[in-house]
């Protein structure tokens, strides 16, 4: 069996497989169908300083290999993930990573801050590219000097291994990225969501009730593979792939163009047992390559 | 409840009318445990157009004989190639998944099904008739060859069916047919059906005092409570139709009736 162990910041995962926020709940929605403890890790849904209701219904429109969504960091706030959620998922043998959510640098501060006194959490996912909120969210990740000057406000703010999640909004995605590496990130995670929208032309009516939303699943990968590539060639710190993974394929893909570990969003809404299908198709694929170490393939693409 | 990711076996597939078709599915091991008004939520190969699971009612359980029936209405791209699938084919499902109808503290009850509505509504029927509950079904469509599956409701109670042509039963909406003028001497009302009808039915439950639950339908992706998509408004805030629903009581809905 290879080594499936991988490094990011401060945080050792026992294999590069995380599951990408908002689309695994706190965990134990999916008990039933992985087991939890065998993920590298878990990143636990955009949480926010106030208890936020998200976007009106519909909030889902299905396209060719993806879907758009427009749910709008709909959770119950940091106050209620501390009391009523944390409790209940820190006996898992996994690293919990919660997406760090919010309209204001203050707010980004005041959740990080709150995580501070949480042992059982390692990490956090700065979120500064949701597509699905008014004020806030992607407009932090548009732009090099607000990306920066979030992510210097949480390192100030937090000791813990800080992952900044990039929008693929953006025509100059390395730079963005060089900023949030100047700025003291730990890691980049890219990519969120890309802007997108769909219409009923019986209707002539947006599906969507915010008009537009952010699109998903494997229509994406070209374009998440593509800048996972460009930013790690400019970045030291390491890159956390994600975007249209459905199998380990698609994340040992990743891992050749630059990444040093993967989430998986949309296939677990597909298939809620497809993580541990791809951590054992990791081994397979070690196994047939004669790779000792996964850490071997992270930047191995021959080109 | 525990939940499952199971290939199950088609036994067969059959046309009920131009709309609707029939999934009859088996297993090796006996099937899990399903409660009335849960569903399951159905993997399609081979059709690029689909990416996401479709979310499907529990029509009924035999488990005597290990089977599992599905009433499906061919809607779009995705039912249209389940309505295509082969007996010795292989369906990929999750379930069982949702809460379920409140069949506890109601002695006397009414269910309601317009078009694809009744899917749920046949295997509630059968665990009424299990617990010895005095249960009414009343049936309603468009016309006759739209009221199915008669002969299995008549096994559990007694049936009212009414259409809007008057072809079959009572002529006109099912919300006026003429059993629901008792409505307000049943314990509980269960509905499923297009929303129009599902508000119709609520509003006149909310008239007689009548308790009133009905079974919801929204967009979903993942149907176990995790993409947030599938929501609707309830007094309690958004919930979740795949796992606070499909059931809901109309007291908890933010409906204008």
């Amino acid at each position: 069996m290879a080594d499936l162990k991988v490094t990011i910041g401060k945080l050792k995962l026992k294999n590069p497989v995380l599951t990408a926020s908002g689309t695994f709940g706190y965990g134990s929605e999916f008990g039933d169908f992985v087991d939890i403890d065998s993920l590298g890790g878990i990143i636990i849904k955009g949480t926010t300083l106030e208890p936020r209701e998200g976007n009106a219904y519909p909030r889902m429109a299905e396209t060719s290999s993806g879907m758009l969504n427009a749910v709008g960091l709909q959770n119950k706030g940091i106050d209620f993930f501390i009391n009523q959620i944390y409790p209940e998922i820190k006996q898992y043998n996994t690293n919990i990573i919660v997406n760090v959510s919010g309209s204001e640098i203050d707010d980004y501060v005041a959740v990080a801050e709150k995580l501070n006194d949480l042992d059982g959490i390692p990490a956090l996912e700065l979120n500064i590219s949701c597509p699905n909120v008014k004020t806030g969210g992607m407009a932090f990740g548009t732009s090099c000097a607000s990306a920066a000057s979030v992510t210097k406000a949480v390192r100030n703010a937090s000791n813990k291994t800080l992952i900044v999640k990039l929008s693929p909004n953006v025509t100059n995605i390395a730079e963005i990225a060089q900023a949030v590496e100047d700025a003291g990130a730990d890691s980049i995670s890219l990519i969120n969501t890309l802007l997108g929208m769909a219409v009923d032309a019986e209707t002539r009516r947006p599906v969507l009730s915010t008009v537009t939303g952010g699109l998903s699943g494997p229509c994406i990968k070209p374009v998440a593979l593509r800048m996972v590539w460009q930013v790690s060639r400019v970045v030291k710190i390491p890159v956390v792939g994600l975007g249209g993974i459905m199998n380990a394929t698609d994340a040992i893909e990743f891992m050749l163009a630059g990444a040093t570990a993967i989430q998986v969003g949309t296939a677990n809404f597909v298939d809620p047992s497809v993580c541990g299908k791809i951590i054992s198709g990791l081994h397979d694929y070690c196994s047939r390559h004669h790779i000792n170490s996964i850490t071997e393939i992270t930047g191995a693409l021959r080109y | 409840m525990k939940k499952f990711i199971q290939d199950l076996v088609i036994v067969s597939t059959h046309k009920l009318n131009d709309e609707f078709f029939m999934v009859v599915l088996t297993d090796d091991p006996p099937l899990p445990v399903m409660n009335p008004g849960q569903f399951a939520e159905i993997k399609i190969d081979n059709n690029p157009a689909v990416f996401l699971r479709r979310p499907i009612s529990i029509h009924d359980v035999d488990y005597k004989n290990n089977l599992l029936y599905l009433l499906i209405k061919v809607i779009g791209s995705g039912t249209r190639s389940l309505s295509l699938m082969k007996a010795g084919e292989t369906l990929n499902l999750v379930y069982p998944l949702g809460n379920s109808f409140n069949t506890e503290n109601a002695e006397k009850v009414m269910l309601a099904g317009g078009g694809c509505g009744i899917a749920p509504l046949l295997y509630l029927a059968r665990c009424l008739h299990q617990k010895n509950k005095k249960t009414t079904i009343l049936l309603g469509g468009r016309t006759s060859s739209d009221i199915l599956r008669t002969e299995e409701f008549e096994k559990y109670g007694e049936i009212h069916i009414s259409t809007d042509d008057g072809s079959r039963g009572d002529k006109g909406f099912i919300t006026v047919n003429p059993v629901m003028k008792k409505l307000n001497t049943f314990d509980r009302l269960f509905c499923c059906g297009p929303l129009p009808m599902l508000k119709a039915f609520a509003y006149v439950a909310r008239e007689n005092n009548t308790d009133c639950e009905v079974s919801l339908e929204n967009t979903m992706a993942c149907g176990i409570g995790a993409c947030l998509c599938c929501i609707t408004e309830t007094i309690h805030g958004n919930k979740c139709v795949c796992t606070d629903g499909p059931v809901f009581n109309i007291n908890q809905l933010k409906w204008q009736i």
